[in-house]
């Protein structure tokens, strides 16, 4: 009897994938989060005064980013009206559910207070000038407070800075964890590896910095502002580096399972060959991750006119970003494909308009720029931080 | 600060209201859940049931090398006729798709399992007409 | 601070002192299990499987099926026909589980036989280590089961369990997988798929019990666990199984 989908021998139960296209872009919206706010961080912290045009854009886009990324998870439970349960009776054991916590940490002290402190003085000074709905909205933002002396200020400066350090570890949690989920699982071989967490932070940075790249130029383009090239230029400069700690850390994952070839190598090895290669090879090797790097190893090599520097970091950028979706998918959908017994192969049915289908997935990718463009009005990231 | 404490004030409200009760009692799941899985009705009855009405049958059995097999192996589920014999009476299993199931050869079966090519070995002819169920020797 | 602010502070601090009262006096008052003769403490379950015994007549697949009203294309216990060529991998197959029978294999000169499937009812289990919220548990006598009212459905389980016999149940949305069918072995019945092999392949025992056979069994007879490097303390014991089987 043929299964339909199926070479070789897969147990029963696992011809159906379990965890699908929305799995996917979870770990892919967590991680834009992850990188733009490590980005924003670099101004913050490490004062890397360069980009910190992009500072509240950053924060902007990682809180966008933030909002959405339940949802999917939302829409993959089989009961998700019961996903509270989560946070009361959270299993400490399971990495899913501490994730639940830090995801709550780093949405509600992290993000959201920074974003409070950063906009402050700006939402209060809204709140007395504005009028009608307007103004109850940002009264609301408010919180009830009204101080705005330079010396409320100044605590805004220090307590924003303190949370801009906490939230790098944060960050690093909020990613790391996702990567713990998928690396943890010893009966999956092609997901259990301690690289697994790293792997996917750092992926998660190159995702955001180039996410943060490309929306500042587009932002810029359509307010038309010209852009500041020394930002542009430092953006690029850190996703290059970030970039390259992710291709060894890659690369070092390969060359491991190629040497060390256990028993379920041959089956990866196949599965990358046949099943995976135009999403494995080709779009995340070939297209999102070593054209993009030699693209921005040609900005830091040679010069170039400006406009043709923008030209190469948008493009390098557009090709990590789906690269980095490339990666998430080679690792969820990929780590489904092949047979536990490593006898066998199935295939993924994607469908269209149905709760896990790629229809639902696109509006979720969708629905961050929306939000983005909301907050955009609400707290114009383009003034420049009051002193 | 105040948004803070009201909103774990009010995490911890709803913990209490919402936690099933007893949950931890004997781990970390919720204790009634062991109820809800014992309290599936049974579908098979189990041998014991059967013999202790159809004694002819279980000697009958226990003579010949279907001594293991289990009544309802071939009969099917039966609790609901063991719990009211008078109301619902099986039905005789289909002996041509039956027997076959077990006996039909296969190189993977053991050696010293009987097994025949059935189609060799009485073409059309119900194994019944030779065998007897209860007791197959011939 | 401001009045209003010190006002909803006191408010703030007098419904949480109130709420923790009621919860308190809640959890007191809470029903307690009724009292059964089945004591958990006394069983420790597992399972033996005799692989020369099977003769792949998916009598077990059935009956699963039947007792615990699993759906169609999914599988809480399964019977797996092997090919083993010398030199090669081997040839497996499972049509519907193995729940008809399987087409009569003609080769003679390949090694070949059935190997049952089913949970392991891993002591150290995996599924359970994953579950977010406490779904799915080992029971105090040693069975692995599923919360269907707590299940989330996020499948974590699945991706977790290095065997394969969980799947996701299309009409509840919950996880479901072999029960050991305990609804019947804590009523002194064995497990459907026992009960319905014909040839004593598939054997329910209960360590607990000094009188069981398979303290006797296990001194006797050399015994696998299906992959033993996974740590998982599986309960389901295997004689005569042979390395190709995965």
């Amino acid at each position: 009897m043929i299964v339909p989908g199926v070479d070789g021998y897969m147990y029963p139960n696992e011809v159906e994938l379990q965890w699908s296209l929305l799995i996917v872009l979870y770990p892919y919206i967590t991680g834009l989060v992850a990188g733009a706010f490590i980005l924003a961080s670099l101004e913050r912290v490490f004062k890397v005064e360069a980009v910190r045009p992009t500072y509240r854009l950053a924060l902007l886009t990682a809180l966008s980013f933030l909002l959405v990324a339940p949802l999917p998870l939302q829409l993959h439970l089989g009961h998700p009206e019961r996903s509270l349960e989560m946070y009361l009776t959270p299993h400490t054991s399971s990495a899913m559910a501490m994730f639940g916590f830090v995801y709550l940490w780093y949405l509600l002290v992290v993000l959201l207070l920074e974003i409070w402190l950063e906009y402050r003085a700006e939402i209060v000074h809204m709140a007395r000038t504005c009028t009608g709905w307007t103004r109850i909205i940002y009264k609301a933002l408010t919180l009830g407070s009204d101080n705005i002396s330079p010396a409320s200020l100044r605590i805004d400066e220090k307590v924003g800075y303190a949370i801009t350090v906490i939230g790098i570890p944060s960050a690093f949690l909020l990613h790391g964890y996702v990567g713990f989920i998928f690396g943890s699982v010893k009966a999956n071989p092609w997901w259990s590896t301690p690289l697994m967490p790293i792997v996917f932070l750092f992926s998660a940075m190159v995702s955001g910095i180039a996410a943060v790249l490309v929306l500042y130029a587009a932002s810029m383009k359509f307010r038309k502002v010209p852009i500041d090239m020394r930002c542009l230029d430092t953006i690029a400069r850190y996703l290059f580096y970030t970039f390259l700690i992710d291709f060894t850390l890659e690369m070092m994952d390969l060359i491991h399972r190629t040497y060390e070839a256990d028993e379920s190598f041959r089956s990866l090895d196949f599965m990358v060959h046949t099943r995976l290669w135009g999403s494995h090879v080709i779009l995340q090797l070939v297209l999102g991750t070593f054209i993009p790097l030699v693209l921005l190893a040609a900005t830091q090599l040679w010069k170039f006119s400006e406009a043709t520097r923008r030209g190469l970091y948008i493009t390098a950028s557009s090709l990590a970003l789906i690269g980095i979706f490339a990666m998430r998918w080679n690792v969820v959908i990929g780590g489904q494909l092949f047979s536990k017994s490593f006898l066998g192969y199935t295939s993924y049915k994607m469908e269209f308009a149905t709760r896990e289908g790629l229809l639902p997935a696109i509006l979720l990718l969708i629905m961050p720029f929306a939000i983005l463009l909301v907050l955009v009005k609400l707290l114009p990231p383009w003034e420049k931080r009051a002193a | 600060m105040i948004v803070l404490i009201a909103a774990v004030a009010v995490f911890l409200l709803l913990r209490r209201a919402i936690i099933p009760p007893a949950f931890g009692q004997y781990g970390h799941y919720r204790p009634g859940a062991l109820d809800m899985v014992r309290q599936r009705p049974v579908s098979f009855a189990g041998q014991d049931s059967c013999i202790a009405c159809h004694d002819d049958e279980a000697n009958a059995r226990a003579a010949g090398r279907h001594i293991h097999v289990a009544c309802e192996a071939c009969h099917g589920p039966q609790v609901q006729h063991a719990n009211d014999p008078g109301a619902i009476k099986p039905q005789l299993p289909n002996v041509a798709k039956l027997c076959r199931g077990c006996h039909e050869k296969d190189a993977a079966k053991p050696k010293d399992f009987p097994q025949v090519v059935t189609t060799e070995h009485m073409g059309d002819m119900p194994c019944n007409s030779c065998h007897k169920p209860h007791n197959p020797h011939v | 601070m401001d009045p209003t602010r010190r006002d909803l502070f006191k408010i703030g601090g007098k419904l949480l002192v109130l709420a923790s009262i009621g919860a308190t006096l809640e959890q007191i008052t809470g029903a307690e299990p009724a009292p059964d003769a089945y004591k958990m403490a006394d069983h420790w379950w597992g399972m033996l499987i005799d692989i020369d015994k099977c003769i792949g007549c998916g009598n077990c697949v059935r009956a699963c099926a039947q007792e615990n009203g699993v759906p169609q294309g999914y599988y809480r216990t399964w019977v797996e026909r092997y090919q083993v060529e010398e030199g090669k991998r081997p040839v497996v197959e499972s049509p519907d589980g193995g729940m008809h029978g399987f087409a009569p294999l003609t080769r003679e000169d390949v090694k070949s036989f059935f190997v049952p499937k089913l949970c392991n009812q891993c002591a150290n289990s995996p599924c359970v280590q994953v579950c977010p919220v406490g779904a799915t548990f080992v029971s105090p006598d040693g069975v692995v089961l599923v919360d269907p009212k707590y299940c989330l459905g996020c499948r974590y389980c699945v991706q977790a369990c290095p065997y394969g016999c969980r799947y996701l149940h299309p009409g509840t949305q919950t996880v479901d997988k072999c029960s050991l069918c305990y609804h019947r072995i804590t009523k002194g019945l064995t497990t459907a798929c026992c009960e319905n092999c014909p040839t004593f392949a598939r054997q329910l025992v209960d360590f607990k019990n000094p009188k069981d056979p398979v303290h006797n069994f296990l001194r006797h007879n050399k015994v696998q666990v299906l992959k033993p490097y996974m740590a998982t303390e599986a309960k389901v014991y295997y004689k005569d199984l042979d390395g190709a089987v995965r």
